[in-house]
């Protein structure tokens, strides 16, 4: 299709022909035309936010939980710099975005001009790819390019920098089906010689994992399907990163539960000792590792990574396989049947029952109260209440998110929308919204701390404008409690500034919204109050009172390996746990 | 990574890119922003008509490092290719200096007969000094140089390597 109209026009077709149907954004100057063409069209629905960050992270949660590309819209200067921590979130967390930014006009860059800033310099390292586009001629294609980088290989956000008389100016638009892309040409099937060894290895293990990632859940439902169809066909345990829950099943017996700084000990002890080990889609972050040297040290090790820079990173790997996961994923089932591969039964068994012996030890076990809300009582109070419902899950970042990550159980992908490269606190809050635009019939539910929730609390007002009927479920324990962990952990129990200290009435706060607040600090109101929020048909923010001084366990301290790990019937080992070495990190 | 350091390596990365604004700043920005080694770094458009530029930088690091900067290039979209030509197969690398040398009378002399043994170039010529030109390895240029830091030397400035696969295969 070529045909001749403004940039801006440009700009809303190719979102239209690219089959968008939502974006979040807000106006301002440098964006008007593009806000003008909107007008003229009722394809593409804008929901307007309240503060850039929030557009990004709904733009996040909207493509995490449908896997579309998600799209925002924000102006030049502050509309730029604002949008910078959710591109970086989406960088992170390997999210697809087209966020475009408007641009002073082309004349002006370079003068310091009103609300100008360098806005490609500034998003370069926290993009994917990003374009300053200052030819009419080129807006089109870069427009489609931008939609194709952002969703292929592994997907990100990417940024079109648009100055307002490029917006203006007329030139010829064309479609998306005249693009090819240059250069960027992912491969997406893996080596076959690659994935034969990778079977030859698999089949004589004795005591294998496989550790997945997101990566599984951005390679689209089947790869979720091939991961669960390859765990039954051989046998063997899984885990999962934070970002990848949801891609098996919680209720599976070969589920070990996430692993990691606060995974099970299951999950950690046998990604200690196991002899082979598959990564499928996830990337040894520092997290998941502990202590790098000593990390899982009699094993091979298989990785499965649609990006080359990830193998080799931070752990060495044995065998590297680069390509989509689904691809081989199905290559490996295909492999694993032709060569009549069979697990070794006896040896695999005996692994179980080694598995078992650690699950005995109950590493999520914590002890409810009668007389104060246990966090975790407050998880798993609001879990068995919805999980037969179309739920989504958001979270904030800190000990709310851990314990939701713990003790909420997926058994779906794409339900569970969390920070977890970044760690940005004000993200679900944003996320639960972009969640609820895109699945309007379904429960989206925001388990939010009453730190983070405070970091993007305005967008409350986006979910009451559309109608939006998120509900937040803040565990108050009136302190950063993640940080507070730390505090003991590190600084001898001085809480210096995490104290969170004038706390705004919830309650009252929700209902100035024009939302429902909730309270509840009694156990045995829990169950009660949680059916109140969720019968509601409008945003609730639920304020709930917990125990202040828990602490989130199990823990591998920092600096140190996955069979040291400190579990909740000592939680005493804490006061020591940390060296001076493993103070450095993070 | 394994916790034995191995000992750093100099590499030749030789890289084919969309010749478009703000290319460079991706590959210095890739650079510095992950705390990696740029030891000398040459640019140029080699194909006006496909926009294509040349991009070569030396680096040095563990071999890990270097396999990760090669990756992390590759991905960059605007990247097409990179080749490590110290890796590849023999490769001819080359750089060109002027250097400027200023003194009278003995001095004058010891330097031409320095220049000459070295196939260096008078490009300029005043009463009291030189500009040389000298073309070669790095490390022959690092001897020129010094070998002129008693006689006077001025200044010096260099383009940093261009570098090139030997044989009949382009990259």
């Amino acid at each position: 299709m070529m045909r001749e109209m403004t940039g801006a026009e440009m700009v809303m077709q190719a979102l239209i022909d690219q089959g968008v149907e939502h974006m979040f954004g807000y106006p301002g100057g440098a964006v008007l035309p593009i806000y003008d063409a909107m007008f003229h069209q009722n394809q593409v629905k804008h929901i307007l936010v309240r503060h850039e960050q929030g557009a990004v992270h709904m733009a996040e949660g909207y493509a995490r939980s449908s896997g579309k590309v998600g799209v925002v819209l924000v102006t030049s200067g502050p509309g730029a710099t604002n949008a910078v921590t959710g591109l970086t979130d989406a960088l992170l967390d390997s999210i697809p975005l087209v966020c475009i930014t408007g641009q002073v006009p082309t004349h002006l860059i370079g003068s310091d001009a009103f609300q100008e800033c360098d806005t490609v310099g500034i998003t370069r390292p926290c993009t994917k790819h990003n374009y300053l586009v200052r030819d009419i001629n080129d807006l089109a294609r870069v427009m489609h390019e931008a939609f194709y980088v952002a969703q292929n290989g592994r997907p990100g956000p990417v940024v079109v920098d648009i100055p307002k008389d490029v917006q203006f100016a007329k030139g010829m638009y064309v479609g998306p089906e005249n693009i090819q892309h240059r250069t960027y040409q992912p491969r997406l099937k893996g080596d076959p010689e690659k994935i034969k060894a990778a079977v030859e290895m698999l089949a004589k293990a004795k005591r294998p994992i496989l550790y997945t990632g997101g990566g599984v859940i951005n390679s689209g439902p089947e790869a979720s399907r091939l991961l669960r169809e390859f765990a039954r066909l051989s046998g063997y345990p899984v885990t999962s990163t934070l970002m990848g829950l949801g891609a098996f099943p919680a209720s599976d017996k070969q589920w070990l539960g996430m692993l990691g700084m606060h995974g099970t000990y299951e999950a950690n002890m046998a990604m200690h000792d196991c002899d082979v080990m598959v990564c499928i889609g996830a990337r040894f972050d520092d997290r998941i590792t502990g202590r790098v040297d000593a990390f899982s040290p009699g094993s091979k090790k298989i990785h499965i990574d649609i990006d080359p820079s990830s193998i080799n990173k931070n752990i060495k790997v044995d065998l590297p396989i680069i390509g989509d996961v689904k691809h081989v994923l199905e290559d490996m089932l295909t492999m694993w049947r032709a060569m009549k591969a069979e697990p070794d039964r006896k040896a695999i068994a005996g692994w179980w029952g080694q598995i078992d012996k650690w699950r005995a030890r109950k590493s999520l076990a914590f002890k409810p109260s009668d007389r104060i809300i246990k966090p975790q009582q407050a998880i798993k109070a609001l879990y068995d209440q919805v999980k037969d419902k179309d739920v989504y899950i958001t979270t904030e970042v800190g000990q709310h998110q851990m314990w939701a990550a713990q003790h909420f159980h997926f058994e779906e992908p794409n339900r569970w929308m969390t920070s977890g490269g970044l760690g940005t606190m004000g993200y679900g809050l944003p996320a639960a919204i972009g969640a609820q635009v895109a699945h309007p019939e379904s429960l989206v539910i925001d388990i939010a701390g009453e730190a983070s929730i405070q970091m993007c609390l305005q967008e409350l007002s986006t979910a009451l404008q559309f109608d939006l009927p998120i509900k937040i479920f803040v565990l108050n324990n009136e302190y950063m409690g993640m940080v507070r962990q730390w505090q003991d952990l590190l600084h001898g129990g001085r809480y210096s500034h995490s104290y969170s200290e004038s706390l705004p009435d919830f309650v009252k706060l929700a209902e100035a919204y024009g939302g429902v607040g909730i309270r509840c600090s009694n156990p045995a109101d829990l169950d009660g109050a949680i059916h109140e929020m969720i019968s509601v048909n409008r945003p609730v923010l639920f304020d709930c009172l917990v125990d202040k001084m828990e602490n989130c366990l199990p823990m591998i301290p920092s600096g140190k390996p996955h069979n040291e790990m400190i579990l909740p019937d000592h939680p005493e080992a804490l006061d020591e746990a940390i060296d001076e070495e493993g103070k450095m990190l993070v | 990574m394994s916790t034995v350091k191995e000992p750093a390596e100099r590499h030749t990365l030789s890289m084919l890119v969309d010749n478009e604004p703000g290319v460079l700043a991706r590959i210095v920005g890739l650079f510095s922003g992950r705390g990696y080694n740029i030891d000398s770094l040459t640019v140029s458009e080699v194909s006006h008509a496909s926009h294509l530029s040349r991009i070569t930088v030396v680096t040095t690091g563990a071999p890990p490092i270097i396999e990760q900067i090669k990756s992390q290039l590759d991905r960059l979209v605007p990247v097409h290719r990179v080749v490590d030509l110290t890796v590849v197969g023999k490769s001819v690398e080359r750089e060109l200096a002027l250097i400027k040398v200023r003194g009278k009378g003995e001095v004058r002399q010891e330097a031409l007969l320095i220049a000459d043994s070295f196939r260096a170039r008078t490009v300029d010529t005043t009463l009291e000094s030189f500009v040389f030109e000298i073309t070669g390895k790095p490390e022959k240029i690092d001897q020129f140089v010094s070998l002129l830091e008693p006689l006077g030397l001025v200044e010096v400035s260099r383009t940093g390597v261009a570098a090139i696969g030997r044989g009949a295969e382009g990259m």
